[in-house]
């Protein structure tokens, strides 16, 4: 085959062949020389440049906050990193918070690095998670499946109750709605749908709306 | 000349409490191992492959195990064998590891919370029980996986991980003692389907009638309201505002009664209890 074949997560070039280095389904990708890759389930993350994450800030160190993503190290954050910040103008930020950033240094020497704003200095919808809501963690590859554009879990949910939604890539999901118990229910759906079909899904859904 | 032994211990998943469970699966290795059986002469040593002769286990003195406590609220609230997200949550943490002859071998205390003495004392008695329950547990199945080795029959890692059942990423449903619910505040546990069955259907008021906020009446006021007096940790206080204005127009209600309120109800204990929508699992709630 012409082109280049990428390879993926979980495959890893040894000599002339191709070692696999996790388990899972293996996945290809036609176009351009194609693309290898194994899809494998997992909980714990490890930081990768550009995702997008939910961290919780563990301790406030001088100009840098420390926080929690869930890898092998704390992820340093700098105060002047959220939108509309100076050395005036500080984020109200405390030990306890949910940041939602992305990553821009992730490598498995250095400790990871986290900002709130995009390339163009707009928040985008980062920085700090509002008060009250609901952080649990689930598994790497359900989150994957939430954020696949027109993900039918979504879809669903949101004709249930409406309820706001943050995915991190690191396994963390916060769910906010309007009362506790609808908090709740969404919380055990999304941790439920790991193992559901989108059948039992269907019917537990339908019988909460009771129709 | 010695032996060396090393254990190395992976986490596949876990659910909180990660120094109980790693305690129990240390001791039950090292006892389970066996080494090369080894004779000495003199200055002659000979090591006996598995082949020539029978491994022999090692001698272990005595299998300390940890039970760990979460505490809440100052020491108010104790709970044995935390979950995750009663870890996450807990002011503070002591790790107790006891042998089944109750002698303790080590305390550790962490977290924001000052123990009393007889607090601690209260916790080493159950840590007494516990121990002695998982100690004869242990047994029990070292003496299995030992008969099972003599007669032949299957044994091993791979023969007991349960086929056609899904024991990653998923979780048991916990019994709930109702009677308690409006008491104390608490982690609520349930799995998707069962709270489904007691939802109440969501009331729409009539068209035309336009109602900015709740549009959905919860048959869970009551409940809210004591949820809210006892501050649950993780849910936020200022879930009050919002528990105000549904106070106003929801207040009752059981899930078969489908009227619009429009004054507030407020019903006696008893009716609630009945109404309470987490019903009691099959499986207690369990205690390890």
């Amino acid at each position: 085959p012409q082109g280049r074949l990428l390879c993926g997560p979980g495959l890893r070039r040894s000599g002339a062949g191709l070692l696999v280095t996790k388990c899972g389904l293996l996945r290809h990708r036609p176009g351009g020389g194609g693309a290898y890759w194994v899809d494998s389930q997992q909980k714990r993350y490890v930081p990768v440049k550009g995702d997008h994450v939910i961290g919780i800030v563990t301790a406030k160190a001088g100009d840098v906050f420390r926080l929690d993503v869930g890898g092998s190290e704390p992820a340093s954050l700098s105060y002047l990193a959220f939108e509309g910040a100076t050395k005036r103008n500080r984020p109200n930020v405390q030990v306890g918070d949910l940041i939602y950033g992305q990553f821009v240094v992730a490598n498995k020497d250095m400790e990871p690095e986290m900002v709130c704003i995009d390339s163009s200095g707009k928040s985008s919808g980062m920085g700090i998670i509002g008060q009250d809501g609901f952080l649990f963690k689930v598994s790497l590859g359900l989150i994957r499946k939430l954020l696949a554009p027109k993900c039918e879990i979504i879809q669903e949910l949101s004709q249930l109750y409406p309820f706001e939604l943050v995915l991190g890539m690191n396994g963390r999901i916060w769910v906010k709605a309007k009362t506790i118990q609808q908090t709740l229910i969404i919380v055990n759906i999304l941790e439920a749908c790991e193992y559901m079909t989108a059948e039992q899904r269907r019917q537990a859904l339908a019988k909460l709306s009771g129709t | 000349q010695v032996w060396q032994i090393r254990l190395d211990m992976h986490l596949l998943n876990h659910d909180g409490n990660i120094t109980d469970a790693a305690s129990i699966a240390g001791i039950v290795a090292l006892c389970h191992f066996r080494r090369p059986d080894v004779s000495v002469q003199g200055e002659e040593v000979t090591v006996y492959t598995p082949e020539e002769r029978d491994p022999v286990p090692l001698s272990i003195h005595h299998m300390p195990i940890c039970v760990s406590f979460a505490f809440y609220h100052q020491g108010t609230y104790l709970l044995v064998d935390p979950t995750e997200r009663e870890e996450r949550v807990m002011d503070g943490l002591l790790v107790i590891a006891m042998n089944k002859h109750h002698e303790i071998c080590t305390i550790q205390s962490s977290g924001v919370v000052m123990l009393v003495q007889d607090q601690i004392l209260r916790c080493s008695k159950i840590t007494a029980v516990k121990v002695a329950e998982i100690t004869e547990l242990i047994q029990k199945a070292l003496e299995n996986d030992q008969k099972a080795r003599k007669e032949g029959g299957k044994f091993g890692f791979a023969e007991s991980i349960p086929n056609q059942r899904i024991t990653a990423f998923k979780m048991e449903s916990a019994a709930v003692d109702t009677n308690d619910v409006e008491e104390q505040a608490g982690e609520i546990i349930a799995k998707a389907d069962p709270p489904a069955e007691v939802i109440a259907n969501p009331v729409l008021h009539t068209p035309g009638t336009a109602q900015i906020g709740e549009g959905i009446e919860s048959s869970w006021g009551d409940l809210e309201e004591s949820e809210k007096e006892e501050a649950a940790e993780e849910e936020g206080e200022s879930e009050a505002a919002a528990l105000e204005c549904e106070k106003v127009e929801t207040e009752d209600t059981s899930t078969l009664r489908k009227t619009k309120n429009d004054e507030p109800i407020v019903l006696s204990d008893s009716e609630e209890e009945e109404v309470v929508i987490l019903e009691p699992q099959e499986l207690p709630r369990k205690t390890r």
